[in-house]
């Protein structure tokens, strides 16, 4: 049974890289189908292999509008969430105030509100007030519902900080604001960088609460939705590869970093 | 080194209290530690003794009172602003910088700007010239304790007030950092202020200590003082074992105070007496179990005239190698705790047996009776 004694060694192994395929396994697709010669305008049989979309990736109207739109109102989003976000976290974990309690919970609710009655919700909330639907209604959504994962990311982080440390800057002749830049922020930056990606990530890719609350604008996932309907450039897929690229290379250099201190630590 | 011009550096605490709501941590409190001295805060935990440093540190305002620093009050002062630093009892180290930075992160703060010199000198003195370029999280517990020291010392502050420091070190690390930081403050001069639960640790350590409980100081003095001549029962049980003998007050002789204490007499020097010493009223008389000596009922014709003596029965020995550690039951004290070296055991000293306990008087100390006799016995365990 030397099959059977094989397969018992190596069972997680390869349960691991059957995981790892499923995961996987979609954005290949997308990588390969970047690289095809469509005969209609579906790109959902290989053809041949082809350079051309990677060539003029903004071939296809709107779609490098629709994607610098996208990526201002990530960065925008991002910012403002976790700037708020990071104010909301500290205030939580350092103040005891009223309605405290009240306001730790429906932090969370954006997170766990099905998107399609936030996004309508938000729409009534819009027209009702009168407000022009474009970038800035998209925006303000965005950092709504960004808010409550950077909250999540910082709070705890701020939670497990020593109270002490902040207690040592100000006895070693560091005023408030020296703590805060020296100690505070310094200790408290992995809980918000991991906040600020996440915000990023949600924003740049959101679709049911930005087609509700977009008006005319046009963003990377609704361009691509819309283009869905009447035949899928290949350009989409040379975007789509291009992030996934961009944001392995992002693990890939913040893993080299860790694996340097881990070394130095030795 | 600014602080080092103003040679008067005693700190002085006039009056100072905190209360926290209807809870008073520390009572209105008068306390000056001489510039220069290592000065050790003794109590049980929520006695006051960390929220009196603090408020020294400047980490916590007073409910009233004043601290001073040599001339200067301080006590508007903020922390960043007082020539004062602590060294914490979780240490407190920036984990997001190494322990250079760590120890130059006060002198970087005030604005120098060549700081390698100074740093460098002063991780040599704690021995940790080698680690400059690791994390906290890098070294051991005694190590890091180290840095923190380094952290606080290498700015010269006048006093330099340390939290419970060796807490969280395993007994051997911590008789050695007892001896490391006393060799510290010989080095440097800088006042120490220490603030401990240890009783061995402060006696060790310190020149001066002040027993803290309930937040008030019981009794300030030098450690045999305090051990020797204790003034409340609080600090005799504190510092120490005490045996407590009830007794009422007869005549004097001489220097002595005599005492009936059931049937017998005890002899009490009366400058060691912190009791009205008034004929037929009460006093408690106090004696360490290592100043007894234990004598067979056969042979109490052989105890010298003049020691003070009480009848028993051994309850209870334990032999601890340097010594025996005997319980004795006496009609005047129910478990009466003697401390025998092991220099020449007496075999028939066995559970059971009758024997007499002896003392020189000059031992003895005498305390006011309406106080608790176990006071400090709880927290001091």
């Amino acid at each position: 049974m030397p099959f059977v004694n094989w397969l018992k060694r190596n069972l997680v192994v390869i349960a691991g890289l059957l995981t790892l395929a499923y995961l996987l396994l979609p954005n290949i697709i997308v990588t390969v189908f970047s690289f095809n010669k469509p005969k209609g305008r579906f790109n959902y049989e290989w053809q041949q292999f082809s350079l051309d979309a990677w060539k003029d990736p903004c071939g296809v109207s709107d779609l490098c509008g629709s994607l610098s739109v996208s990526l201002q109102i990530a960065f925008w989003a991002t910012l403002g969430a976790t700037l708020l976000g990071t104010l909301i976290a500290f205030a939580l974990v350092r103040y005891r105030f009223r309605a405290r309690g009240a306001v730790n919970s429906l932090i969370f609710l954006p997170m766990a509100m099905p998107e399609v009655v936030m996004a309508a919700s938000l729409l009534t909330l819009f027209l009702n007030m009168g407000a022009q639907l474009g970038f800035w209604t998209i925006l303000i959504a965005h950092i709504m519902f960004c808010l409550s994962f950077v909250v999540t990311a910082v709070k705890a982080r701020v939670m497990s900080m020593d109270p002490k440390l902040e207690e040592a800057a100000r006895d070693l002749y560091a005023g408030p604001f020296q703590t805060f830049v020296r100690v505070t922020l310094p200790i408290a930056a992995p809980g918000i960088a991991a906040g600020a990606l996440l915000a990023f990530a949600l924003s740049f890719d959101d679709f049911i609460i930005t087609n509700f609350n977009a008006g005319s604008t046009l963003t990377f996932p609704m361009f691509v939705w819309g283009s869905a309907q009447r035949g899928t450039p290949v350009q989409i897929n040379v975007i789509g590869t291009a992030m996934f690229v961009v944001a392995v290379l992002f693990v890939l250099a913040s893993m080299a970093v860790g694996h340097r201190r881990n070394r130095q630590k030795a | 080194m600014t602080n080092q011009t103003d040679p008067t550096g005693d700190v002085r605490l006039t009056g100072i209290s905190k209360t926290y709501g209807a809870f008073t941590a520390v009572h209105p409190l008068d306390l000056t530690v001489p510039q220069g001295s290592f000065f050790a805060l003794l109590g049980a935990s929520g006695c006051g003794k960390t929220t009196t440093l603090r408020m020294i540190a400047g980490l916590e305002e007073p409910s009233s009172g004043t601290v001073f620093l040599g001339d200067q009050d301080v006590t508007a002062l903020p922390p960043y602003k007082r020539p004062v630093n602590t060294v914490f009892q979780s240490y407190a180290l920036f984990p997001h910088l190494d322990i250079f930075e760590n120890v130059a992160f006060g002198l970087r703060r005030r604005g120098w700007k060549s700081v390698k010199k100074q740093v460098e000198e002063m991780l040599d003195l704690v021995q940790l010239g080698e680690q400059a370029r690791k994390k906290p999280h890098q070294l051991s517990g005694g190590q890091q304790q180290r840095v923190a020291v380094a952290r606080a010392l290498i700015n010269h502050p006048k006093v330099l007030l340390l939290d419970e420091p060796l807490g969280a070190l395993d007994l051997k690390l911590r008789r050695q950092m007892q001896l490391e930081l006393k060799r510290i403050q010989t080095e440097v001069g800088i006042t120490f202020i220490h603030v401990t639960h240890d009783q061995e640790e402060a006696m060790t350590m310190a020149d001066t200590v002040a027993v803290m409980n309930a937040g008030r100081v019981e009794q300030l003095g030098t450690p045999a003082d305090l051990y020797e001549n204790p003034r409340t029962t609080f600090v005799a049980n504190f510092l120490g074992t005490s045996n407590f003998i009830e007794a009422e007050v007869d005549s004097k002789s001489g220097d002595d105070i005599v005492l009936k204490a059931g049937g017998g007499k005890l002899l009490l020097p009366e400058a060691r007496c912190g009791a009205p010493t008034t004929t037929g009223g009460k006093v408690l008389v106090g004696v360490r179990p290592e100043k007894i000596s234990l004598t067979h009922a056969d042979d109490a014709g052989e105890i010298p005239e003049g020691r003070n003596r009480i009848t028993g029965r051994i309850a209870d020995s334990s032999f601890i190698g340097v010594s025996t550690q005997y319980v004795v039951d006496s009609p005047v004290c129910a478990d009466f705790e003697v401390y025998a070296q092991n220099l020449d055991r007496d075999p028939r000293l066995v559970p059971g047996a009758e024997v007499v306990l002896h003392w020189n008087p000059a031992h003895t100390f005498g305390l006011d009776a309406t106080q608790d006799a176990d006071a400090g016995v709880e927290e001091a365990a």
